[in-house]
């Protein structure tokens, strides 16, 4: 079975549940105590994974520490059409949002675990540096609306859309709010409505559009 | 000004661990600086007027402000041998810190935000249970108390019936008392320090007193973790930021007796640190 060393909080970590949930992918999950214990910066867990960082993925000899590789796997693996269309403007687009969830990570991620496991930095930065990101993505998003669109790429959800995700979702618990980018939310909305979405801390699925208990 | 009732209690100011390894925190306490480091071996908290009244308790390192109106108050049960004792680390939180005890202490909202883990619907009722001000150790207690739970613990497989007690003994502190799934004869303890940083910004320190010799450190942390995360997104959208100590607005329910009986006891005692006094 493919291993997944996990942290319940981590949003990167996260990605990679999402996107097995959504494609049916059962993963062995090892909990690693990133905090208080800070176990991904030990000595045992350099043999595993020089940076220091998690998630990794671990399947017979291939070992993957770089979240979006990981999409690409499952992907790959289990349901080719998450690695969205194939065309080179599509592929290249995929491989663009794939990239730019680095830049949400650095930022709105960042500023999370500023604001709630106490990491020390330049909040003030890492807010603004989301905030220039989530415009970024309200214009992408926007334009796909007017275009008839709810993904970021193509006609149906892609690793784009996961690999963005998770930060994003998380944005209040680094002090940033979405209320200015409706078409972001909408789209956050859309990925909670998706069949088979798992939750994480923070990331509530959609009560509101479950029918109510006596009614079903 | 700081009520000296306020000032005279212990609250929750880091990790002992942390420090004994000879982490240094500078961190806040009642809206002033403080700093907890290791200093000849000891110990010691220092504010801007001096040190302050130090102990060390229950994996945590408890400083009081003014004068100690009384010891620390006792878990008993964090002594008894065979328990696995958890320090689950910080999460801070805005929101009063004397909200973030009250979440701890209400059942209604667990298949609301706790979905499929210590409540589902439509097992939403709250039974009846007995709330008390226990006289002779000053503390709110809830007794009696049960819910039906999909996963009350890392340790329990399946859905039980779950019995509970909760505890007041501090102002920023709970303690609550729930089946433990392995050993039914004893009560598992999961204890939250809060750590008031301002009015409307605290530092938690979840904690946990645990039969469980299987599961590993990580995955017990982990899930306590995704329990207390899950609320802290609830607590920061709470408003007023305060918790309100004037019945005002508020029309509380059956389900609510235990927050009632806490926030008549802070009133009661003079811990508004935290509270809202008049109806907005």
């Amino acid at each position: 079975m493919i291993r997944l060393y996990d942290y319940v909080l981590s949003a990167s970590c996260y990605k990679i549940r999402l996107m097995a949930a959504l494609l049916g992918v059962k993963l062995d999950q090892e909990a690693v105590d990133f905090h208080p214990g800070r176990a991904h910066k030990s000595v045992a867990f350099a043999q595993l994974n020089p940076a220091g960082t998690l998630p990794v993925l671990v399947d017979g000899d291939l070992i993957l520490t770089e979240s979006t590789a990981m999409l690409v796997y499952l992907a790959q693996l289990a349901g080719r059409d998450w690695l969205g269309p194939l065309d080179p403007k599509s592929a290249a687009q995929v491989q663009h949002w794939l990239a730019f969830s680095g830049r949400l990570a650095a930022s709105l991620g960042m500023a999370r675990l500023h604001d709630m496991l106490l990491y020390e930095g330049d909040i003030d930065a890492w807010r603004a540096q989301g905030h220039a990101a989530l415009r970024e993505l309200e214009a992408a998003l926007s334009e796909r609306r007017f275009a008839g669109g709810v993904w970021l790429v193509g006609d149906a959800p892609s690793i784009a859309d996961i690999a963005c995700f998770p930060n994003v979702a998380l944005s209040q618990d680094g002090g940033v709010s979405l209320d200015a980018y409706p078409s972001v939310r909408l789209w956050t909305r859309a990925i909670r409505a998706l069949d088979r979405f798992v939750e994480m801390p923070g990331i509530h699925r959609l009560h509101e559009l479950r029918p109510a208990p006596e009614v079903a | 000004m700081i009520a000296p009732e306020v000032l005279n209690e212990w609250y929750p100011v880091a990790m002992a661990a942390h420090i004994r390894a000879g982490q240094r925190r500078v961190t806040q306490l009642l809206g002033q600086p403080i700093t907890v480091a290791l200093q000849g071996g000891a110990i010691v908290v220092t504010g801007q007027g001096g040190a302050l009244h130090v102990t060390e308790a229950f994996g945590h390192v408890w400083a009081c402000p003014g004068t100690p109106a009384h010891p620390l108050f006792p878990i008993p049960e964090a002594l008894e041998t065979g328990r696995r004792l958890v320090d689950v680390g910080v999460v801070r939180v805005k929101c009063s810190p004397l909200r973030a005890v009250e979440n701890f202490l209400d059942i209604a909202h667990f298949p609301f935000v706790h979905t499929d883990v210590l409540g589902a619907e439509p097992h939403t009722e709250v039974n009846r249970y007995e709330v008390q001000i226990r006289e002779d150790s000053d503390e709110v207690w809830a007794t009696k108390v049960t819910f039906y739970q999909p996963q009350a613990a890392k340790s329990a497989e399946g859905g039980i019936v779950t019995q509970y007690m909760y505890r007041v003994p501090a102002p920023t502190a709970a303690v609550l008392y729930k089946t433990c799934p392995v050993r039914p004869d004893a009560w598992d303890v999961i204890g939250i320090f809060v750590q008031p940083l301002s009015e409307d910004l605290c530092d938690v320190w979840p904690w946990m007193a645990l039969y469980d010799d299987t599961t590993p450190q990580a995955d017990l942390i982990a899930f306590q973790q995704m329990i207390f995360l899950q609320d802290r997104s609830i607590l920061e959208n709470q408003i007023p930021r305060l918790l309100p100590l004037d019945p005002g607005m508020e029309i509380p329910t059956q389900a609510d007796l235990t927050s009632i009986a806490y926030r008549r006891w802070l009133k009661k005692r003079g811990l508004t640190y935290g509270a809202q006094m008049v109806a907005a």
